[in-house]
């Protein structure tokens, strides 16, 4: 993935300008940035979203436009976790599933990330953290190359964070690519696109 | 590929409908608040049989017509809050598709019980036997469109803060034209005239909006999401 020279202007105010970096097999991109720098912005451009910048997006292989193939090999997971609160996780991790079409086994990823005996509850009734854990099964067994994440530690517990760091590092392992904003240190190496008010920096 | 497709729209659609199931006064709501309305009419009028087998068809289609605005806005607000609308856009299958399936499930859980009770609400307001046949073949034809037009508007104002009062606003005007030719229908049976022309414009009504507006529906929540 690829882009170059992104510019957000949102209600007349400029965001960032010409931010340009490249994302290869088994890399791991941290966006750094104080609130309101636009991360999220750029994470929502990313996984087509928001069409309203300026600069080019190349996503595999040259594609400059979110076709199915695109979407199929994207995963973004944003603020609001995408679970519905009145199913309860397993019904939502059916769902899911067969949104993604995907068939695992249901229990072995309860397990893997912790739900296990809180199965039958509906969403709403959980922890934050819970509910986010819920959204986050989804990493546990996509088939897409590069993971969108806008702040997927939001609300987890310290067991929790280190799970998904671990898995974090699985899918670099696998070649998959990751693009993340999160306002915690990583433990896994990763090059950093620093988002700021007075002017934007890559190294 | 149509395959994958196909799967992924069961799933929405059982999603869906299991999340209504849920919260079910969501869904009796609207067909107790269509029960009302009708059943105060007889008393408000009246009993006088000629009276209310005139105003009939027009007091049923109104209070389906407003009944049908009771839910709207919620088509596409859970979605919106809990993050799903946004994933639905970035699902692989064509977007048309999948608010397409949104559209069905609404009308399964309003206008589906809407014809499903008409016969009672006709027994109610005293019309013709003769007539509730055309009463429900108009409902069938044109509760499918107040679900696909009503979810332009839901979809189109779901990401306002008080979005209800503008929603009724940008749909009752659209709904003007179903309302004239429903209930000319079906006061036309009432009299016993040739009703197959009236038919015949509501089922065109009914192909031209499920065709193009799940377009406007895709186009209308791209915006929302942004």
């Amino acid at each position: 993935m690829h882009a170059e020279g992104l510019t957000s202007i949102r209600s007349e105010r400029t965001l960032f300008s010409a931010v340009s970096f490249t994302l290869g097999h088994g890399e791991l991109l941290h966006v750094e940035g104080p609130n309101g720098a636009g991360k999220s912005t750029l994470l929502r451009m990313l996984a087509g979203l928001f069409s309203d910048y300026q600069g080019d997006i190349e996503w595999f292989g040259g594609q400059t436009e979110t076709s199915e193939e695109v979407r199929r090999q994207t995963l973004f997971l944003g603020h609001k976790a995408g679970i519905k609160a009145e199913l309860s996780a397993l019904e939502n991790l059916a769902w899911q599933q067969q949104l993604d079409g995907v068939q695992a086994d249901s229990w072995e990823l309860l397990e893997q990330i912790g739900l296990l005996g809180l199965e039958d509850i509906p969403a709403q009734q959980l922890s934050a953290g819970q509910q986010r854990r819920i959204a986050l099964t989804r990493l546990w067994y996509s088939p897409a190359q590069v993971w969108l994440l806008d702040e997927p530690f939001t609300a987890l517990d310290r067991q929790g964070i280190q799970l998904l760091e671990q898995r974090l590092q699985e899918h670099l392992s696998t070649g998959g690519g990751i693009i993340m904003t999160s306002h915690q240190a990583l433990s896994v190496p990763a090059a950093t696109i620093l988002l700021g008010a007075g002017g934007t920096n890559h190294d | 590929m149509t395959r994958g497709y196909r799967s992924q729209l069961a799933a929405l659609l059982k999603r869906d409908l299991k999340v209504a199931l849920r919260r079910r006064s969501d869904v009796i709501n609207p067909l107790l608040f269509l029960f009302m309305v009708i059943s105060l009419f007889p008393v408000a009028i009246g009993p006088g049989p000629d009276i209310l087998a005139r105003i009939a068809p027009g007091v049923i289609w109104v209070a389906a017509l407003l009944a049908s605005l009771l839910g709207l806005e919620r088509l596409f607000r859970d979605d919106y809050q809990d993050g799903t609308l946004e994933q639905l856009v970035l699902l692989p299958c064509p977007l048309p598709l999948a608010v397409l399936a949104k559209i069905l499930v609404h009308w399964l859980l309003t206008g589906l019980p809407l014809v499903v009770i008409a016969p009672l609400l006709a027994l109610l307001l005293n019309l013709p036997l003769s007539a509730l046949p055309v009463l429900l073949i108009t409902l069938l034809l044109g509760t499918p469109v107040l679900s696909a037009v009503g979810a332009v508007g839901a979809a189109l104002t779901v990401s306002l803060q008080r979005g209800g009062a503008v929603l009724s606003l940008l749909v009752l005007p659209l709904f003007i034209p179903l309302l004239i030719f429903a209930t000319a229908a079906v006061e036309s049976a009432v009299f016993g005239a040739p009703v197959l022309g009236q038919l015949l414009l509501l089922a065109s009504f009914s192909i031209l909006t499920l065709t193009l507006t799940p377009f406007a529906v895709a186009a209308a929540v791209k915006v929302s999401v942004n």
